[in-house]
């Protein structure tokens, strides 16, 4: 087991360096000129120079990948070309926020998604399973600014049971802030970790081994849960975990509506201003998380499945 | 002597896109406190669907059963309401399934499966029900100390013992095995139906052994039943049906059984196949392969006729006036 984790921590180097290798390089070719960002159009073509040297951006793009490549190694993101601060902290600052974000959407995809999803395969093609069917294909379908949007037109300029943007501080404002950008960036996460558990419970439902739990004279609900679920569970963590490193990363439009403090809307601004260093932190970082999460993913497949576990010992 | 478990015209029907399979036509049977009872007949005869009948596990839908009666013990299992059919599955009635590869859950230990059926049974605390669970693994010859393994480290042949464990845990009073050896090596089938035989008459446990096998029934039966598509055709003591067969098919299958010790070269099966159950032939099922076939056997569904001492034969020739008019 310890062996399995070491080599695919080793196995994130390689992606590690993929993904600093494309951003860097599409950040670079890409059109505008960071410098006249940062000086604004009126600064002199000197000093427009003078700032090209100090931040090495005369040297070709090449040579400032690698140097950036040695900066990494020793820990260090770089200095944001737009408020002269070191990336590392700014990026350490607001992924707690982005974190909290995501781990409450991910709770509202399984509290509801899971139990929605058993559901719908125990009573296949009846009233409810076509139902949460349709109710899901909507959830996925729907863009979440639009859902957002009218989330936010509802529970907040309606009913002003919830705000409509920032992060409260505190328990009771932070939960109450919290609601609207879950349930917004948890419906399609929802809909997915549904229809996976509507189809891999399915495939269960008609094992052998559950007629054999039934002859046991075992309770329905405790078949349920301890055989049925604990063998549909490997495709449900899977699509979970994956869903989970999308939200870390790609929960900008949602942060952006809210007006979330995290490290999405955050890059989304970065982008914007062609704060290299800065977008090149938070992606890197990004890359690290999403890799880590996977990781534990496939640790965690070890303890649900005992026979992934012997595979993993070899 | 009391009747363990009486079927009576039990009736079951898959309903599929594809047409009505009928599946159990009429199927009358019973076995007697301590016996065993053997049901022969091949792939598709409706064996496994009698067994889960009575165990009240046939999934509805596609299936649906029709008609008739389950008396376990003069109490009909079809109308118990299922809070009380599940104190009797595990408990009074168990199952061995045909495939041990598939009948255990694969992310649970073993200790625990059978654990389970005691739990469930007996008021017993967990601890107690491990510690049971592990007497139950030495009994049926596997080591105690491997109740924390899963069923992927053991054998195809040890699997059935462990079913067969928790088939046997809470001492049921009647044990259906469902083709328990079919997917075992013949050694290994050996070993497991000797390891049935001692248990049974340690528990006094009744029997009803489900198999296409007339060998595996020769040295476990003291009963037979022949069932083909859907009907029992022949029923009687053992040596009364493999001395004295009388229907057609019965003789087809023990015709089929090479001799050693005359010299063949060829295998000498019964003509035809079984019917598709989704279209099953008017009158005998069997009369299209039967060579002692005549016009009434095509039109009426024959009776059941007692030859003697409770043998009993659903064939035209043993007792119709119409067979025996048409010359």
């Amino acid at each position: 087991m310890y062996k399995y984790v070491l080599k695919r921590l080793l196995m994130m180097i390689p992606v590690l360096l993929g993904v600093t290798f494309l951003v860097y390089f599409i950040l670079a070719l890409s059109p505008g000129d960071p410098v006249r960002m940062i000086l604004g159009e009126q600064a002199s073509e000197e000093s427009v120079q003078m700032l090209r040297e100090e931040l090495g951006l005369n040297d070709p793009i090449p040579v400032r990948y690698v140097r950036y490549l040695g900066g990494l190694l020793q820990g260090d993101l770089g200095t944001s070309y737009k408020n002269q601060l070191p990336v590392a902290p700014q990026v350490l600052e607001r992924f707690p926020n982005t974190l909290i974000l995501a781990m409450s959407g991910m709770l509202v995809a399984l509290l509801v998604g899971t139990p929605l999803g058993i559901l719908s395969a125990k009573k296949q093609y009846t009233l409810l399973d076509n139902a949460t069917t349709v109710l899901g294909l909507v959830g996925v379908a729907m863009p979440t600014f639009w859902l957002g949007l009218l989330l936010v037109l509802l529970f907040s300029l309606h009913l002003g049971w919830f705000p409509s943007s920032g992060m409260g501080e505190g328990i009771g404002p932070l939960l109450k802030s919290l609601v609207l950008p879950a349930a917004t960036l948890g419906t399609s996460c929802t809909a997915s970790v549904m229809r996976m558990t509507r189809s891999s419970m399915l495939e269960v439902l008609r094992q052998d081994y559950i007629d054999t739990a039934r002859a046991k004279g075992l309770k329905e609900g405790y078949i349920t849960l301890h055989h049925m679920l604990k063998n549909a569970l490997v495709p449900i963590v899977t699509v979970a975990g994956l869903q989970f490193g999308m939200l870390l990363g790609g929960s900008a439009l949602t942060e952006t509506i809210f007006s979330w403090p995290g490290l999405g809307r955050f890059m989304v601004d970065s982008i914007k201003s062609k704060d290299m260093p800065m977008v090149l932190g938070s992606a890197v970082f990004l890359a690290v998380v999403y890799s880590v999460v996977n990781l534990l993913v496939d640790i965690l497949y070890a303890y649900i499945d005992p026979r992934i576990k012997s595979q993993y010992k070899k | 002597m009391e009747k363990q478990l009486a079927v009576k015209d039990l009736r079951v029907r898959y309903e599929t896109a594809d047409g009505v399979v009928e599946a159990l036509n009429g199927v009358s049977l019973s076995l007697e406190k301590g016996k065993s009872l053997g049901l022969v007949g091949e792939t598709g005869a409706g064996k496994t669907t009698l067994a889960k009948s009575i165990m009240r596990l046939i999934h509805t839908p596609p299936g649906n059963i029709l008609a008739g009666e389950i008396l376990f013990e003069g109490q009909n299992l079809l109308a118990l309401p299922i809070e009380k059919m599940r104190e009797v599955r595990g408990n009074e009635i168990s199952m061995v399934f045909q495939d041990p590869m598939t009948a255990l859950n694969p992310v649970m230990p073993v200790g625990q499966q059978i654990a389970e059926v005691i739990a469930v049974h007996e008021k017993v605390s967990k601890v107690e029900a491990m510690e049971k669970a592990g007497e139950m693994l030495e009994m049926v010859g596997l080591e105690a100390r491997r109740a924390g393994e899963y069923p992927h480290q053991f054998s195809g042949g040890m699997k059935q013992r462990v079913v067969i464990a928790i088939a046997l845990a809470c001492n049921p009073k009647l044990l259906i095995a469902d083709e328990p050896t079919t997917a075992l090596d013949v050694t290994i089938q050996a070993q497991v139906l000797d390891m049935m035989l001692n248990l049974r008459k340690q528990l006094g446990t009744s029997l009803l052994l489900i198999t296409h096998d007339l060998g595996v029934v020769a040295q476990n039966c003291d009963e037979v039943a022949i069932i083909y598509a859907g009907e029992i055709v022949e029923h009687g003591e053992l040596r009364e049906i493999f001395h004295d067969f009388r229907h057609p098919y019965t003789e087809g299958l023990f015709g089929s059984i090479p001799s050693l010790t005359q010299k063949a070269d060829r295998l000498n099966p019964i003509k035809g196949l079984m019917p598709d159950p989704s279209d099953l032939p008017a009158g005998c099922k069997f009369h299209p392969r039967c060579k002692y076939a005549k016009a009434v056997c095509g039109n009426a569904i024959p009776g059941t006729y007692d030859v003697g001492g409770g043998h009993t034969v659903q064939c035209h020739r043993y007792g119709s006036k119409e067979y025996e008019s048409e010359g």
